[in-house]
């Protein structure tokens, strides 16, 4: 088992196929956006493969230690440049084919008229010590 | 094994302690260890005063820990001076632990971590889980706060207000896992508003009491929340209620009145109305009157000017609103809403939008999300 990082972007992915912002739909049309990813973290959870995820605000800043006794630099009113993580979710899966398979899954969350949203997601693997290699 | 009982007698017992001079840390492990002792030995031979039982043992721990000690004499001295333990006016010494959890070296976090530790007899281990952080991250939160107040005396009287603050921000943390920590909030203020006559402690019991009662009506099954005016009124908890309203009267009889008496004055009139619309707004603007007399906090003139959009209509509420800063958590999101009553749909949708990028947590970004879309939808139809 490997662990993999599903991010969700705010702000610097390419531009998804279904590309409309969220105050644009419907309130149904969010709840059933919401429900999806819901019923996909719960079947994650039944099968072993969800680890955790969490929502993250739309706004961050970059800090930077900018030498001794001065405060930590940040990167000033700039943040529509920015590329800005939305959330996460960690897995747990068999291969990297499987971790790919389930951020397609998540990308076909629907959005504006029901139809998915085809975001892009990224997917990163873990850096964990190698498994011990029982022959 | 009364569960409860112990977790009601350990912080007085662990105030005898400290009091008698052990150090706060070396104490409450004393008092872990006496209640080990206690579950293992009262279902067979119940003591017939449980709480000296668990001071003398606890006592005697301490000893036995500290003995080896280079202290050991000094130590040896304080307990013969001591009195035997017997029963003992319960509530002095957990008072006085409230006030030693809320010392003002403590940032807020280790005041809340401590208190519940200490004074609420949780284990590390549900206070973790209940701020979702690994039990070795609180137990460290714990120790420190533990060390701050090692050296603090423990004769002098503290700041009430303090500690009613440590225990609003236990109510506000809700709850998560097995520990619910608004009804820990409540339990621990009842256990404070014994000890202690104060019309504010009595106010802040009030207010927990009146929020907690509409607690089940507030989010959907889903999670996602559900506006005052939207909730359904019949699942709002009247004996809790009523016990709230009461305490309340009885305080503000009292004539000293108190930003937690304010507060729970505003809650009062929200319980007390049959429907929304019956809510009455001419007197909630009155409290928020009297509660900005007494803080002067730009929330609480936040607030005023949503109860005054209610009470004058909506244009006098933008009026108020203008005159605060749009910094304010929850500025945008008023203004949205304060527009759309106003009629002027266009920019309320634009607001509520902008409002949910501001948006301290996930289910009220959801919610100003949707009303931005319940608009949008509306103006493109």
């Amino acid at each position: 088992m490997a662990k993999y990082l599903l991010l969700k972007h705010y702000r610097g992915a390419p531009a998804a196929v279904n590309d409309v912002p969220m105050d644009r739909w419907t309130p149904e049309e969010i709840s059933a956006h919401m429900q999806y990813m819901q019923d996909f973290a719960d079947r994650l959870e039944k099968t072993g493969e969800f680890v955790d995820g969490q929502a993250l605000a739309p706004e961050g800043s970059w800090v930077r230690y900018d030498g001794e006794g001065r405060p930590p630099v940040t990167d000033g009113p700039f943040a529509e440049t920015k590329d800005l993580i939305a959330g996460w979710m960690i897995i747990d899966v068999d291969s990297n084919d499987r971790a790919v398979e389930l951020a397609g899954e998540l990308s076909a969350a629907p959005g504006a008229g029901g139809k998915p949203i085809h975001e892009w997601l990224e997917v990163r693997p873990f850096l964990t010590a190698p498994p011990t290699v029982t022959e | 094994m009364d569960e409860l009982l112990l977790r009601s007698l350990t912080p007085s017992v662990l105030g005898v302690l400290v009091r008698r001079g052990a150090d706060f840390a070396a104490a409450e492990d004393a008092v872990q260890d006496a209640l080990v002792e206690a579950v293992r030995v009262w279902p067979g031979d119940a003591p017939r005063d449980p709480k000296g039982w668990l001071v003398t043992v606890a006592w005697r721990r301490f000893l036995d820990a500290t003995r080896a000690d280079a202290s050991r004499r000094r130590r040896e001295d304080l307990v013969d001076e001591e009195p035997a333990p017997g029963p003992a006016p319960a509530v002095d010494e957990t008072l006085q632990l409230y006030f030693l959890c809320a010392h003002p070296s403590l940032t807020p976090s280790s005041a809340v971590a401590l208190t519940l530790r200490a004074v609420g007899g949780l284990t590390t281990r549900q206070i973790a889980r209940a701020y979702l952080v690994p039990e070795a991250t609180m137990a460290q939160r714990i120790s420190r706060a533990k060390r701050t107040v090692s050296g603090v005396g423990f004769d002098r009287p503290g700041d009430v207000s303090t500690v009613l603050r440590v225990l609003y921000l236990v109510f506000n943390e809700g709850y998560s896992g097995d520990v619910d920590l608004a009804a820990e909030a409540i339990r621990l203020t009842r256990q404070l508003a014994v000890a202690i006559d104060h019309p504010e402690v009595a106010g802040l019991l009030a207010l927990m009491l009146l929020h907690h009662a509409r607690r089940a009506s507030r989010t959907a099954p889903d999670g996602s929340l559900v506006p005052l005016a939207e909730q359904d009124r019949g699942r709002w908890d009247t004996g809790m209620i009523t016990e709230g309203v009461g305490i309340l009267q009885a305080a503000l009889a009292r004539d000293r009145l108190g930003e937690f008496q304010a507060q729970a004055a505003v809650a009062a009139l929200h319980a007390d109305a049959p429907t929304a619309e019956e809510t009455d707004w001419v007197q909630i603007v009155e409290w928020y009157d009297e509660l900005a007399g007494l803080t002067d906090s730009p929330v609480v003139r936040l607030n005023r000017a949503v109860a005054v959009g209610e009470a004058d209509g909506p244009r006098a509420g933008l009026a108020e609103l203008a005159a605060l800063s749009e910094s304010l958590p929850r500025h945008t999101a008023v203004a949205a809403y304060l527009h759309e009553r106003d009629g002027d749909l266009l920019t309320a949708a634009r607001l509520y939008a902008e409002a949910a990028l501001k948006a301290p947590t996930l289910a009220e970004r959801d919610h100003l999300t949707r009303q931005a879309a319940r608009l949008n939808a509306g103006l493109r139809s």
